[in-house]
């Protein structure tokens, strides 16, 4: 079947077998590689993506649920082609180490800086619950959502 | 494999009827798991993302009618929350916050996990839950409508409408133990209330038997409530607990949501 969706501010089509996911989607047919696939079963966080404006696994959505409407990805998050600030402070504070949940921890951490500009501690451990890292122990992701809040 | 995509109840009923075989999914975060890792593969998905009649909630009277679509995120919202404090207390439970956003009271309802952790909120309130086919419409209370270990009363011809529950006559409060918060089944939980209009107590425990269960009693006869709870749950030995430790969790849950609710 096709679907047809709007992916960073562009009209895509994409021919898609009925039970693939959205994560799917964007990394094997529209190139778009930014999504990561660690679990397949929203535990991990790393394909996090902005559908319709709400933060979203894009493993558990069916690739036919998105049909008509908006998605945002990492790819898509900084304007101009440039670095999103919570990018900018990820790399700045080293929160950053093999990079495989970097994706999804940006985007959701975008997504809590969009809907709350000052976050207390708790409300950034909590809006990044849905987030797992393997590497950095989490103490400079954090920094480095502090740091983008602060900018 | 298709994907049926209504755009109205009535079209979501009707294409129900005519592929009975079709899954429903609407946040679809029990339904894509089992499709990622090929334990299900059915014929048909009808996904009811674009049925407008599911989403959001009203209020009735003294009840609130919550949509089969709600979201988790939605039920924490200040109106509800102070409505349904329990479901709100649950709600911040489920998952992280892609799952709360995606995750529906219609969804918990249709897997009728035994863990669900909306059904203790629900049955705590009340709850009927109104299911829907192309036949008509009909009510069922809650306590009727869960039948097992994910098993309910719906039909192969029918939807899950929305649950009508009653709004909190008195504190409540919801607990879950469990080991990760944003990726745990729980390994038990309660919804508790005490209800100033009927002057009772009313519990619900999940993961503590085949089906989330209801207790309740009468204000003036809560001693020994918290050992009721653990005696009434049917609990079992897996992976994620013991049956005595659930029943002794339980008891315990019960002795704090009691002594929170009513100080
Ligand atoms: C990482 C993760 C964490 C989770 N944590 C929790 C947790 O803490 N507590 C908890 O209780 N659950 C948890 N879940 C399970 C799940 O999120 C919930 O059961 C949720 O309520 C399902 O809602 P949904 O809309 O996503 O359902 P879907 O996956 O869309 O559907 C679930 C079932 O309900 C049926 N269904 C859906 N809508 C209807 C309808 N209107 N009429 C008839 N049938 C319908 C579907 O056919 C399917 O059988 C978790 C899941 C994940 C992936
Ligand atoms: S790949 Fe989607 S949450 Fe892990
Ligand atoms: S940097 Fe390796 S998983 Fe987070």
């Amino acid at each position: 079947m096709r679907i047809e969706l709007t992916v960073n501010g562009e009209r895509r089509e994409a021919d898609v077998w009925a039970g693939e996911s959205l994560l799917y989607v964007l990394r094997e047919r529209l190139g778009l590689p930014g999504s990561k696939n660690a679990c397949e079963q929203g535990e991990c966080g790393s394909c996090s993506v902005l559908l319709d404006g709400r933060l979203v696994c894009a493993c558990l959505v069916l690739a036919a649920q998105a049909d008509g409407h908006e998605l945002v990805t990492v790819e898509g998050l900084g304007e101009d082609g440039g670095l999103h600030p919570v990018q900018e402070a990820f790399a700045e504070t080293g929160a950053v180490q093999c990079g495989f949940c970097t994706p999804g921890f940006v985007v959701a951490a975008a997504d809590l800086l969009a809907r709350n500009p000052h976050p207390s501690e708790d409300q950034i451990r909590e809006a990044l619950s849905g987030n797992l890292c393997r590497c950095t122990g989490y103490a400079k992701i954090f920094d480095a959502v502090r740091l983008a809040a602060g900018s | 494999m298709e994907v049926l995509t209504p755009r109205t109840l009535d079209e979501a009923l009707r294409l129900k009827a005519e592929r009975p075989d079709a899954v429903p999914i609407q946040g679809g975060t029990d339904v894509m798991v089992e499709l990622n890792f090929d334990r299900a593969r059915p014929a048909a998905l009808l996904n009811l993302n674009e049925v407008g009649e599911l989403r959001g909630w009203s209020r009735e009277n003294g009840s609130f009618l919550l949509g089969a679509g709600l979201t988790y995120s939605e039920a924490m919202e200040t109106q509800l929350a102070e409505a349904l404090p329990a479901l709100a207390e649950a709600s911040r439970t489920v998952g992280g916050p892609q799952i709360r956003n995606r995750g529906t009271v219609g969804g918990n309802l249709g897997t009728a996990s035994p863990a669900g952790d909306a059904l203790p909120p629900l049955l705590i309130g009340d709850a009927e839950i109104e299911l829907a086919s192309v036949r008509g419409e009909r009510k069922v209370p809650l306590t009727e409508f869960l039948t097992g270990p994910k098993r309910n009363a719906l039909a192969d011809d029918e939807l899950i409408v929305a649950a009508r529950v009653r709004a909190a006559a008195g504190p409540q409060t919801f607990m879950k133990v469990g080991p990760r918060n944003a990726m745990v089944i729980s390994v038990v939980s309660l919804a508790l209330t005490v209800d100033r209009e009927r002057d009772e107590v009313r519990a619900a425990f999940g993961s503590a038997g085949p089906v989330a269960g209801l207790v309740t009693t009468p204000l003036t006869e809560l001693d020994g409530f918290a050992e009721r709870i653990a005696a009434a749950a049917r609990p079992i030995d897996d992976v994620r607990g013991s049956a005595a430790y659930r029943r002794r969790a339980l008891s315990v849950l019960t002795a704090r949501a009691v002594e929170r609710c009513l100080q």
